[in-house]
């Protein structure tokens, strides 16, 4: 009884925020998708470096943190561009974007220098 | 220790008794093979005249055969200088002494248009050497020819101009006005002097000619000598020819003293023992420079004179006669006789005559053996053999003392011989051993316990064993050929254990017997208390000792104590130079190893898959629908757009580029470019969708 009812609770959690989840503008899902995959791009390297061993260091290190990195800048840039947040009101999502665009080409630089 | 004890004893007693006797040689080929070397002619001709003039002399002296072809290039020289009406006396008096050697073709009007400048150089002449080249021109003239008039009028007067350059001691000034006197510029004069005497249309005032005499005799004070009986005039001053030594000083001094004495007709009184040391001077080595070499052959013709002698003109200067012995080391097995040689200096034969052995003295004793025994005359080779040593010469060091008669008594004063002749000689021979035995004895009683006889100097091998509380005991007598007891420079025994620890004894001697014992108790700490083998060497030996021996006696086993815990520890051998300072072990450099590379497929493999998130983002955002209807439509907007887009994929592969192949410089370079180019491209598109999206806003 309480197991099919936690289920049940799980399985209404779920839908509601997957309901919830439609609802928000595209471009911020399109920033969500991106996220995912940097994220998932990171898993697989580190799921190499586990099988290979760490050779080249630097190597795996300049792989894993770009990818963390651009999806770090990728979170900032759904903070800044989302329509319900109060904070960033009067800054114009071009210019966030514009931000997010200059810090990946920085973050790029250094990774390829990083990378060997 | 011992043994160089030993040698300097032995040079202390040599130079003892060898205080003058010393070996000369006359002129030999090795003097003749020098000269050749030295005189070569450089492209045909030598350098100057004065070269050429000195090389034709020495080589002409010594009778080389062999000479360079230089004639015709010489000759021509010679007639050069002769007939330029610029030469100086100096020039013109080394082309008339290379004439006198080549005898070059010239006619009698060469010498009287020179003849007459020469004179007149003779009058005015300020210097010392424009005397010398003159007056000695004009003589070598009056060689060559008796056509030609160069007789000099006011001969006292050239003389006296001449002396006034004289010093009080004997030597000369270049000039009035410098003040430095030289000795080989008295040499030099003497020579110009007597180019006047002889050039002199009237006889010269003989009180000037004593008044030189007395000149010679005090430069003949100031004479120096070496040890060996070489005399010499030293030159204390280097003047304006460059540096002249007492080669050059000496040279020129001789050839002075001979011209005077052959222009003046009275006899020098030069002491025969002086003009003998002039002569072994320049016999002692051959000079290693061509100018050297001619000083020394042409001061040594000068003392030897070759000339005819003609009937009343006397060489008033003695010749030198040198005695040589062949050989100085003679062995009494082989029954070597003791030889000498005379010679003049330039090794030619000299007048009949005997050589006497006086008096032979042994190896630092004053006493000697008076002898007084004549040597057989061996024609054939020319020299003078002793039949048949004294008989109380034994094995060692002696100096015979040799005396040279003169057959014909008017020769006593033609020829020096230099009175007794001290002559070094080694006698060696083959020194007998005796009765050699060598045996372990016991210290309380001396009694022997084994006792092996030697056969020395031949090979022995005897094996002893002693404790420390034992004696060694070696004995050997030493027999000289006549049989008298014979002292060596070296008698050392040697003990030398496993270690390489040796130690070395002298083996005393009384006469003939030659004894040592050694007492291990006395000698336990000397031998560091290490027991083991010790190998037996002993070591005689002489420099008259033709049969000197180094032979291991075989070996010894030594039982030691034990050592207490204060003993002093054996010094530390050598070690074998080879083994410090030779070539080490090769060392392989070990590189390190590589890391372990995953296998290629598996790479491959895992690049797909980190590919796959691409293809699903991708894949995502075609099912989100997206679209470009932003993209701006009017043409200014969308060539920024465009260029934007392009303009951020030029940077990425401008990163691609850095990673392949681009180092960091030039990267940041081009990125300052393209990112200069991106920002204003971008600032352009990003404001213009600003302001787009904000019309629509306020729309």
């Amino acid at each position: 009884m309480g197991k099919s009812s936690t289920a049940k609770d799980a399985q209404a959690l779920f839908h509601s925020l997957r309901s919830a989840y439609a609802a928000t503008p595209t471009t911020l899902k399109i920033i969500d998708l991106y996220v995912l995959y940097a994220v998932s791009t990171a898993l697989i390297q580190v799921g190499y470096m586990a099988i290979v061993g760490s050779f080249p260091f630097n190597s795996f290190l300049s792989g894993v943190l770009s990818c963390a990195g651009t999806a770090v800048l990728a979170v900032c840039l759904r903070i800044q561009v989302n329509k319900e947040n109060k904070e960033f009101k009067d800054l114009p999502p071009e210019r966030a974007f514009a931000d997010f665009v200059l810090c990946n080409l920085v973050l790029h630089l250094v990774i390829m220098n990083f990378l060997g | 220790m011992a043994r160089n004890l030993g040698l300097l004893v032995v040079i202390l007693s040599v130079t003892s008794i060898c205080g003058g006797a010393s070996i000369f040689t006359p002129i030999s080929d090795a003097h003749r093979s020098a000269a050749l070397e030295l005189f070569a002619p450089t492209d045909g001709s030598f350098g100057s005249l004065e070269e050429a003039y000195e090389a034709l002399r020495t080589l002409q002296i010594l009778g080389v055969d062999k000479k360079p072809d230089i004639r015709s290039t010489t000759c021509t020289s010679v007639e050069n200088t002769l007939w330029s009406p610029t030469s100086n006396s100096k020039d013109l008096f080394y082309a008339l002494r290379v004439n006198t050697l080549l005898k070059c073709e010239l006619n009698d009007e060469a010498f009287t248009a020179i003849a007459s400048r020469l004179k007149d150089s003779v009058s005015d002449a300020r210097s010392l050497l424009d005397y010398y080249h003159s007056v000695g021109s004009l003589s070598l003239i009056k060689d060559q020819t008796s056509e030609v008039d160069v007789l000099l009028g006011d001969a006292d007067g050239v003389f006296r101009s001449i002396k006034a350059l004289s010093q009080s001691d004997g030597r000369w000034r270049y000039s009035s006005s410098n003040p430095e006197s030289s000795t080989y510029a008295a040499g030099i004069a003497l020579e110009a002097l007597a180019g006047v005497v002889s050039l002199a249309s009237s006889e010269v005032d003989q009180y000037l000619i004593g008044t030189l005499k007395s000149d010679i005799l005090k430069l003949f004070d100031s004479i120096e000598k070496y040890d060996d009986g070489a005399f010499y005039f030293d030159e204390k001053v280097l003047d304006a020819r460059g540096e002249q030594g007492p080669l050059s000083a000496t040279s020129a001094v001789v050839r002075g003293l001979t011209a005077f004495a052959t222009a003046t007709s009275g006899s020098l009184d030069l002491p025969g023992d002086k003009i003998l040391g002039l002569a072994k001077f320049f016999l002692v080595g051959i000079p290693g420079n061509a100018k050297d070499l001619y000083y020394q052959i042409d001061a040594l013709a000068c003392l030897d004179n070759n000339r005819q002698v003609v009937a009343y003109v006397f060489h008033r200067v003695a010749i030198p006669l040198i005695l040589s012995p062949p050989a100085t080391v003679l062995s009494l097995t082989s029954e070597e006789k003791f030889k000498a040689r005379v010679n003049t200096v330039l090794g030619r034969a000299a007048p009949p005559l005997s050589v006497k052995l006086m008096q032979v003295f042994s190896d630092g004793s004053k006493d000697a053996s008076i002898i007084a025994q004549e040597l057989k005359f061996d024609a054939e080779n020319g020299i003078h053999v002793l039949d048949g040593l004294p008989k109380s010469v034994d094995v060692g060091n002696y100096v015979f003392v040799v005396e040279i008669v003169l057959h014909d008594p008017e020769n006593k004063k033609l020829y020096a011989t230099g009175g007794r002749i001290k002559v070094p000689i080694y006698v060696t021979g083959v020194i007998k051993v005796d009765s050699a035995e060598i045996a372990v004895l016991d210290s309380d009683h001396g009694s022997i316990e084994t006792q092996r006889k030697l056969d020395l100097p031949g090979k022995n091998a005897v094996a002893l064993s002693a404790n420390h509380l034992q004696k060694l005991r070696l004995f050997f007598e030493l027999t000289t050929p006549l049989g008298h007891a014979f002292k060596p420079h070296q008698a050392f025994l040697r003990l030398r254990h496993e270690t390489k620890v040796e130690h070395i004894f002298v083996v005393g001697n009384s006469g003939k017997q030659f004894e040592i014992i050694l007492d291990f108790l006395g000698l336990v700490e000397k031998f560091y208390y290490l027991s083991g083998r010790y190998d037996i060497q002993l070591t005689v030996g002489d420099a008259v000792m033709e049969n000197s021996f180094l032979q291991p006696l075989g070996h010894v086993e030594l039982d030691m104590p034990e050592p207490p815990e204060k003993a002093t520890r054996p010094p530390p051998q050598p070690v074998d130079p080879y083994l410090r300072h030779g070539p080490k072990a090769e060392i392989s450099h070990i590189f390190r190893v590589p890391e372990k590379r995953p296998p290629q497929e598996l790479s491959f493999a895992f690049l797909g898959l980190v590919l796959l998130p691409l293809i699903g983002f991708l894949v995502g955002l075609l099912r989100l629908g997206v679209n470009l209807k932003n993209f701006p439509t009017s043409p200014i907007p969308a060539t920024f757009a465009i260029l934007f887009q392009f303009g951020i994929a030029a940077v990425l592969s401008l990163y691609g580029l850095f990673w392949l192949k681009l180092d960091l410089f030039t990267t940041l370079k081009a990125l300052g470019f393209l990112g200069v180019f991106l920002m204003s491209v971008g600032h352009r598109t990003l404001s213009h969708l600003a302001s787009t999206s904000a019309k629509l806003k306020s729309a």
